[in-house]
């Protein structure tokens, strides 16, 4: 009991590292932003664009750490700046969502009447469609630059800022302390802000990290498909799909950039997971 | 007489405000769907002529953007677009020259095959591994159950597809999919054969979200009054399991599993390109590349209509399980 006590007094960060899967997953994602750090700084052991006729399809090495692929290339660095080109992309299309998505649901939430008809309605009809669906189809008419990409999946991804946004704010609207500030004569954006905005915080911090996993697997998916990042640059779903042919002769191919992708996937998730145990009262006191 | 009439309109208010929010739902896609492949590409004349675009004279463009309606208004785009798509009009395949309809027909039914299979694999090992993992939280097992569902969740349909293929053709020189594609009817096994390892990949994508809501849902349950109650009267262990806290944690596992099977229509995609199966999703992505938009436009509704028709299916099943929803 005494435990509880000074908990009380230290800020989410010191729950966030208490739960094992959010430090776990910080790590992971730490490493993984390293990297491409790295790579955007062009600190890689080899030019992920150098092709190398002489080692063609090599294994594991010193000096090629993830071995080589069919045009001679270092899977090292290309597995690190696709990386790097996975998480751009995730984080641009995961603020075009929550900065769109944000505002509409708290709007929606805190008006009600027909905006709130008319945002939610939307939400519902972008909801009811599967992701990589939606995303093909906007893509497909963009283009498949990054921005392209990243834009597409901010728009199959705003409705879910929209409802993590709007629910919060329903609950909150009606609250004692909020109907004093009204009385009390507070402007509407002053109410929004600095009473409201801070209760859908929580859920909001958790589901941004929820969202870069499922950009992250959205974006492999489109360039898996060729509709994303286009050779020669490097990108992990690419990777893959190259590797389809070359996987019985080459594992390498196949291994790392998958489990780079799988790494990252995993390591947002446990954040989120770390993230939801930190701010959730319910789930701290267990 | 007057109970049977309130009842009446009660039921029928329902059905007035599911079938309006369906309408609405699909009126929203529609729209959307309109939007981002009419407005935005602009031009169906280049996508379907492409740089032979150039050749033509400015008097034979105007004439083909008059036949394929692109000299119109958008309003009356929209509208003459729905009103051919909802009396089955749904377009050429500029490519083949067949009717979007007559390709749906033959796809439509191999991704719903694929996707009840995978439904099916995705809730047997979801709710076993779930229950595996709630029979003893903590535990070693416990860990194993929710390392199986992060790694799930985490490891991408195509990454899974493409390991198997890999390891099925090149170590057991095994791969049914090499083959021409056979229906049910035509050829059970080979059909079987062909849907089984699509099938598991999408399986396991369901698997993870199911597993994890089993899990929390039974956690739930077993502290309840009424399980104590059961046990506190004798009824044996695994009848409790499965009667009492099974029973009563299925409906977050029913619309769990009812957004997963919508979800899983956009797997398909992916894993129908890997395993060269003909379905819906290879005729999105096939019409995607030859640019051909009607058929996107088209089969791409047709996936918002079947999401819609799972999520009114998911609602019923919903109600069937739980008697309190009256």
């Amino acid at each position: 009991m005494k435990k509880t006590k000074e908990n009380a007094t230290k800020g989410g960060f010191h729950y966030y590292f208490q739960s094992k899967s959010g430090v776990i997953g910080a790590v992971l994602l730490f490493l993984m932003v390293a990297g491409s750090i790295c790579a955007a700084f062009g600190w890689l052991p080899h030019n992920p664009l150098d092709q190398n006729v002489d080692h063609i399809l090599k294994g594991p090495s010193g000096k090629f750490w993830f071995g080589t692929d069919q045009f001679g290339r270092d899977i090292f660095s290309r597995t690190l700046d696709g990386m790097r080109r996975s998480l751009t992309v995730s984080i641009t299309s995961v603020s075009i969502a929550a900065l769109i998505g944000i505002p509409l649901g708290i709007l929606g939430g805190y008006l009600g009447r027909w905006f709130d008809v008319f945002v939610t309605r939307m939400s519902d009809a972008l909801f009811a469609f599967p992701a990589i669906l939606l995303a093909l189809a906007i893509v497909s008419s963009l283009g498949t630059a990054w921005y392209d990409t990243a834009i597409s999946i901010g728009i199959v991804y705003t409705p879910i800022f929209i409802r993590v946004a709007r629910g919060p704010v329903l609950a909150t609207k009606e609250a004692d302390y909020i109907k004093v500030s009204r009385i009390l004569g507070y402007s509407s954006p002053r109410i929004l802000i600095k009473h409201i905005l801070p209760n859908v915080t929580a859920p909001i911090v958790v589901q941004i990290a929820l969202s870069l996993s499922w950009a992250i697997l959205t974006e492999s998916g489109l360039s898996f498909l060729g509709l994303g990042t286009q050779p020669p640059d490097a990108s992990l779903g690419l990777m893959v799909s190259d590797a389809q042919s070359l996987a019985a002769l080459a594992w390498w191919t196949l291994v790392f950039p998958s489990l780079f992708i799988t790494i990252v996937v995993v390591g947002l998730n446990l954040v989120g997971d770390g993230l939801r145990d930190a701010w959730d009262p319910a789930r701290r006191s267990s | 007489m007057q109970r049977v009439n309130a009842l009446q309109r009660f039921i029928f208010s329902a059905v007035v405000v599911r079938i309006s929010t369906i309408a609405t739902t699909l009126f929203g896609i529609s729209v959307f769907v309109f939007i981002v492949l009419r407005v935005i590409p602009g031009n169906t004349i280049t996508g379907a002529f492409g740089i032979e675009t150039g050749v033509l004279t400015p008097q034979q463009i105007a004439e083909l953007r008059h036949y394929y309606g692109i000299d119109q208004s958008l309003l009356s785009q929209y509208f003459s677009w729905m009103g051919s798509f909802l009396t089955g009009h749904l377009g050429f395949s500029f490519s083949t020259g067949v009717s979007v309809l007559k390709l749906t027909e033959s796809a439509l039914p191999v991704t719903i095959e694929l996707a009840l299979i995978g439904t099916i694999l995705g809730v047997i090992m979801g709710i076993a591994v779930g229950m595996f993992s709630a029979s003893k939280p903590g535990s070693f097992r416990d860990f194993g159950g929710q390392l199986f569902g992060l790694l799930a969740l985490a490891i991408p349909g195509f990454v899974l597809s493409t390991a198997i293929v890999t390891i099925m053709a090149n170590i057991f020189h095994y791969f049914p999919n090499g083959l021409e594609y056979m229906t049910p009817w035509r050829d059970p096994w080979v059909n079987f054969q062909q849907m089984m390892f699509p099938g598991l990949v999408l399986g396991i994508a369901v698997a993870a979200p199911v597993m994890r809501t089993t899990r929390s849902a039974l956690l739930e349950t077993v502290d309840k009054d009424f399980v104590r109650t059961a046990r506190g009267k004798g009824v044996i262990p695994r009848k409790v399991q499965m009667r009492h806290v099974l029973r009563n944690s299925l409906i977050p596992i029913v619309t769990m599993t009812g957004i997963q099977f919508g979800y899983l229509l956009g797997g398909a995609v992916i894993v129908e390109k890997i395993f060269a199966l003909p379905g819906m999703g290879r005729q999105v992505l096939d019409a995607i590349n030859k640019r051909e938009y009607a058929t996107v436009q088209s089969s791409v509704m047709i996936f918002a209509i079947m999401f819609v028709t799972i999520n009114v299916l998911t609602d019923l099943v919903y109600r069937m399980i739980d008697p309190r929803i009256k």
